[in-house]
């Protein structure tokens, strides 16, 4: 397996904030790489910085892409998608006042093959390109249960659909990578079991790599291959969910250390049954 | 040499009447982020008011100053009230388009007016046409008056948003309304005080005006120089405001002496371009970013 | 009710999506190909002026409407065609050589004007549009060599290979022809890549970036694809009027389209024309309005900014989707009888976000 994504030694700065550290990873080509932290801990940043969003105050991004590696922080935003780069947003990022089917279509943007002019004339290419468009939209969203949902406008649906939606729209682009934000932030049990499924589908069947944010412990446990922690900017831990989950730093950074958690203890009417103390397996952030 | 500083104060006192327009738009800016057309208009009313109340009730000068500048205070407050209100929360396009048409109302109105609307009238102000010679410059009390009276203004509403809680609320409520609704912020309250201050400033910007201009039905034209004084300035700053206005009428005036026909009418544009590709915030913008 | 049963994917590309809307837009064509015989000469000539304020109306609102750009300066574009077409035209230049320039020459000024696009928004926008504005009407004015000056411009009438279009018949048909065209084009665009990309930008720009949109060339894309629609609908006017002074094309005619927009129906084809319709028959409705009202009120000179006053913050106030936005409605309720409801369309209560901030 050979690297997809490699981040170097990147760094970013806000004003007087130094937002990313340092933070160097590698995504290995097929994998689920998970950022996990604290909010506030720089992970959409990475997002920002991968999608070119923002620029690095130093360090550098190298993605492997069919043609060989190239240095994506030399790239403008509007290039990344075109080298086969998806993402979805924190705060959901969509069309409002376009169908979840124009949504769709316009993910398909870097597949058009026709200029202007003939766009303007609709010409038989055209016509054809906007077809197999169309065959293309309707397998995602064959594969994300949005058939319900294909000619509402956006503005109308509920939060959990729209995720659904963010996701279509982003395989639409038929990427090798895709970034996912928080997939399921917002989403009941329910949904969010959907959502492992189709992390897992999407990176077993369709063979896309998956590197996102997430700060549900059980479906990050469920899905990820490597799990990578950050906290204020910085990386603490690389490893399996399990090994993450129990490095005393990112447990520290997540329920504080012993002497913190002390002075909140109240006391507790002993059961009887034994002490009320956590094993080491780490819920992380709480829901 | 003498010419350069004669034309810089009219300049600086013509810039003046841009600036307290433009202080009207950042007001309503800063409470609503609304961008209001009206204000020209507004200046127009109020300028006829002054001469409806020193003419026409016989009022003395100063009495009618302020009834003027109240009257226009609470017309602001209606009309906030009547037509602005519901509509907050709709896109910037609409409110902007809806402005627009309230200036066209305004206007049409006081045209409409027998005799009164189509005529040219004169405001008998008690320094009317008084000159002070100093230092070999001719100088018009009028245009003194309006560069004192700016500065003022300036103050008391630069005092009002940094210091008192009212100011403070006005800048939360133009941010997220709907966080401010949450806090208890009586939001709608201070829409209508933004407005009718708006509206007060506008005011005395036309009875400001009046005296070097006369008071006509087009007066409120000059509405559409004091935009690019607020861009300069930065659109949500106050200072910005009057500073935007004054370089606006000093390079205004300055062009017009030195430069071909022509050229006084579109420096204000020309301005405004150089300005948005230089620093598209303004002098005293901020610049925000959306985070994703 | 009318449900549209689809069977094949071709049915939502389709322009026209079911037969019914073929039938009447066909019928649409056909009563407008025969107005000349049926029509007097004046309302002919305002039926001109309808296509012709439509063309633009089409401009603005693919730029306003569907790119979310915002113009406060559109005349100046309408200016650049009319004056360009006249010079051409005057020099003896057949028609569609003439009109092509113009076309062109107002895309490039369109184009320089969408690049503060890329760098401001919103209001800011607005302010450098209309800041374009002024300069070129001024720039017309003073340009006295090519353009006459204040004093206007006499324009010939259009010739196409030595033909001479000078009757009002030869030249309605033209006009209709040209709006034709420019309406295909226009919803050729919109349901095609380059259309989607607009309405990408206007709803996010963040996401329209991510997705590959190059901000930049379709700002000034659709820049530069209004503004030559404005400067065809200023070529056909300089003909129409056989005679263009520069104010003709001052801010109040920007705001004029602006208006005719907004009471369309911001973001949609119809509203171009239903606004045009609008603009057009407003004063004609004035004039016979004065007939019935007291004197003192009918003559008075500010009655028509009155009126259009009140007319745009009603519309604003109460139909903000516009006269096409009203058809909806209506065509739902016949649709849908006896189960319409009367909250169908209701407005969400909306507060009021940071527009700096989206």
């Amino acid at each position: 397996m050979s690297a997809i994504l490699s981040a170097q030694k990147l760094s970013v700065r806000f004003g007087g904030v130094l937002a990313v550290k340092d933070v160097s990873f590698e995504v290995q080509a097929g994998e689920v790489f998970t950022l996990i932290g604290p909010n506030g801990a720089g992970k959409t940043t990475v997002f920002n910085l991968i999608s070119r969003i923002y620029n690095p105050s130093s360090g550098t991004i190298d993605y492997t892409g069919p043609t060989g590696t190239l240095r994506l922080t030399d790239h403008a935003a509007h290039e990344v998608a075109a080298l086969g780069i998806a993402r979805t947003f924190q705060n959901i990022e969509l069309f409002e006042f376009a169908t979840v089917l124009q949504n769709l279509l316009i993910g398909r943007h870097t597949q058009r093959r026709s200029n202007l002019w003939e766009d303007l004339f609709f010409t038989g290419r055209v016509r054809t390109a906007e077809l197999e468009a169309r065959e293309k939209v309707e397998e995602v969203i064959e594969f994300l249960e949005l058939q319900h949902y294909r000619d509402t406008l956006v503005a109308g649906l509920p939060y959990g659909v729209r995720k659904v939606v963010e996701m279509a729209r982003a395989l639409c682009a038929q990427p090798r990578l895709i970034l996912l934000d928080e997939p399921s932030s917002g989403l009941n049990v329910e949904e969010t079991d959907d959502m492992a499924f189709w992390i897992q589908d999407i990176c077993q069947e369709l063979g896309v790599t998956i590197l996102m944010v997430e700060h549900d412990m059980s479906l990050v446990s469920k899905v990820s291959d490597r799990v990578l922690a950050m906290n204020q900017g910085e990386v603490l831990a690389l490893g399996t969910s399990r090994e993450v989950q129990n490095d005393p730093g990112v447990i520290e950074a997540y329920l504080g250390s012993v002497s913190d958690v002390a002075s909140l203890r109240r006391p507790v009417a002993l059961t009887g049954t034994g002490t009320g103390a956590g094993t080491g397996t780490g819920t992380g952030a709480s829901r | 040499m003498i010419q350069f500083f004669q034309m810089t104060l009219s300049g600086i006192s013509q810039g003046c009447i841009y600036g307290l327009i433009a202080l009207g738009f950042v007001l309503i800016y800063k409470a609503t982020e609304t961008v209001s057309f009206a204000q020209g208009d507004l200046m127009m009313m109020g300028a006829f008011g002054g001469l409806a109340a020193m003419t026409w009730l016989g009022f003395p000068y100063w009495l009618a100053i302020l009834s003027t500048v109240a009257a226009m205070g609470l017309f602001g407050m209606l009309l906030e009230r009547l037509v602005i209100r519901p509509i907050l929360g709709q896109p910037a396009f609409s409110v902007v388009m809806l402005t627009i048409g309230i200036g066209y109302v305004v206007r049409g109105l006081i045209t409409m007016l027998p005799n009164i609307g189509t005529e040219t009238h004169v405001l008998p102000v008690p320094y009317k046409d008084e000159i002070w010679k100093m230092a070999g410059l001719v100088i018009n009390v009028e245009q003194v008056s309006v560069i004192g009276a700016t500065a003022i203004l300036c103050l008391l509403l630069f005092a009002l948003f940094r210091y008192s809680k009212l100011g403070v609320a006005m800048q939360a409520a133009s941010q997220n309304q709907l966080a401010a609704y949450y806090m208890g912020i009586p939001v709608r309250r201070l829409n209508g005080i933004a407005w009718g201050l708006a509206a007060a400033v506008a005011a005395i910007a036309g009875l400001l005006l009046a005296p070097i201009t006369f008071v006509h039905a087009n007066m409120g034209l000059i509405g559409l120089k004091a935009f690019p004084a607020a861009v300069v300035g930065g659109f949500g700053s106050l200072p910005g405001a009057i500073v935007g206005g004054l370089a606006i009428g000093i390079i205004e005036s300055l062009s017009g002496f030195y430069l071909p026909d022509g050229f006084k009418d579109i420096a204000a544009y020309v301005v405004v371009l150089l300005m948005l590709v230089v620093k598209p915030n303004g002098l005293f913008g901020e610049q925000l970013r959306k985070k994703v | 009710m009318r449900f549209i049963f689809k069977t094949d994917y071709d049915q939502d590309i389709r322009l026209a999506k079911h037969e019914g809307a073929r039938f009447w837009y066909s019928a649409l064509v056909i009563a407008l190909l025969l107005a000349p015989w049926v029509l007097p000469e004046y309302w002919l000539a305002q039926l001109t002026f309808v296509l012709i304020y439509s063309i633009a109306g089409l401009g603005l609102m693919l730029l306003a409407g569907f790119t979310g750009l915002f113009s406060l300066g559109h005349a100046a574009f309408l200016g650049v065609g009319a004056y360009t077409e006249a010079v051409l035209t005057n020099a003896g230049i057949p028609f569609p050589i003439a009109i092509v320039g113009a076309a062109g020459l107002s895309a490039a000024v369109g184009w320089v004007v969408g690049l503060p696009a890329l760098r401001v928004r919103g209001i800011y926008l607005g302010m450098a549009t209309l800041a374009f504005g002024f300069i070129v009407e001024e720039g017309l004015a003073r340009w006295e060599s090519v353009t006459g000056g204040n004093s206007g411009l006499q324009v010939k009438p259009p010739s196409v290979s030595g033909w001479a279009l000078s009757t009002a018949t030869e030249f309605y048909a033209l006009c209709l022809l040209i709006t034709i065209l420019a309406t295909l084009g226009i919803l050729n665009l919109l349901r095609s890549p380059t259309g989607r990309a607009f309405v990408a930008i206007r709803d996010s720009e963040v996401s329209a970036q991510s997705m590959g949109i190059h901000l930049a060339h379709y700002k000034t894309l659709s820049f530069a694809l209004s503004a030559a629609l404005a400067g065809i609908a200023g070529a056909l006017y300089a003909h129409k009027l056989q005679f263009i002074s520069p104010d003709q094309f001052s801010i109040l005619q920007s705001i004029d389209l602006l208006l005719m927009i907004v009471i369309g129906g911001l973001g949609s084809v119809h509203g171009a024309f239903l606004g045009a319709t609008f603009l057009i028959a407003m004063p004609q409705a004035i004039a016979i309005l004065k007939d019935y009202l007291p004197a003192s009120i009918g003559q008075a000179p500010g009655l028509q900014s009155v009126i259009y006053g009140a007319v745009l913050v009603s519309f604003v106030l109460f139909e903000p989707m516009g006269l096409h936005g009203r058809w909806l409605k209506v065509r739902t309720y016949l649709q849908s009888f006896p189960f319409y409801r009367k909250g169908m369309f209701k407005r969400q209560k909306s507060f009021q976000k940071s527009d700096r901030l989206r």
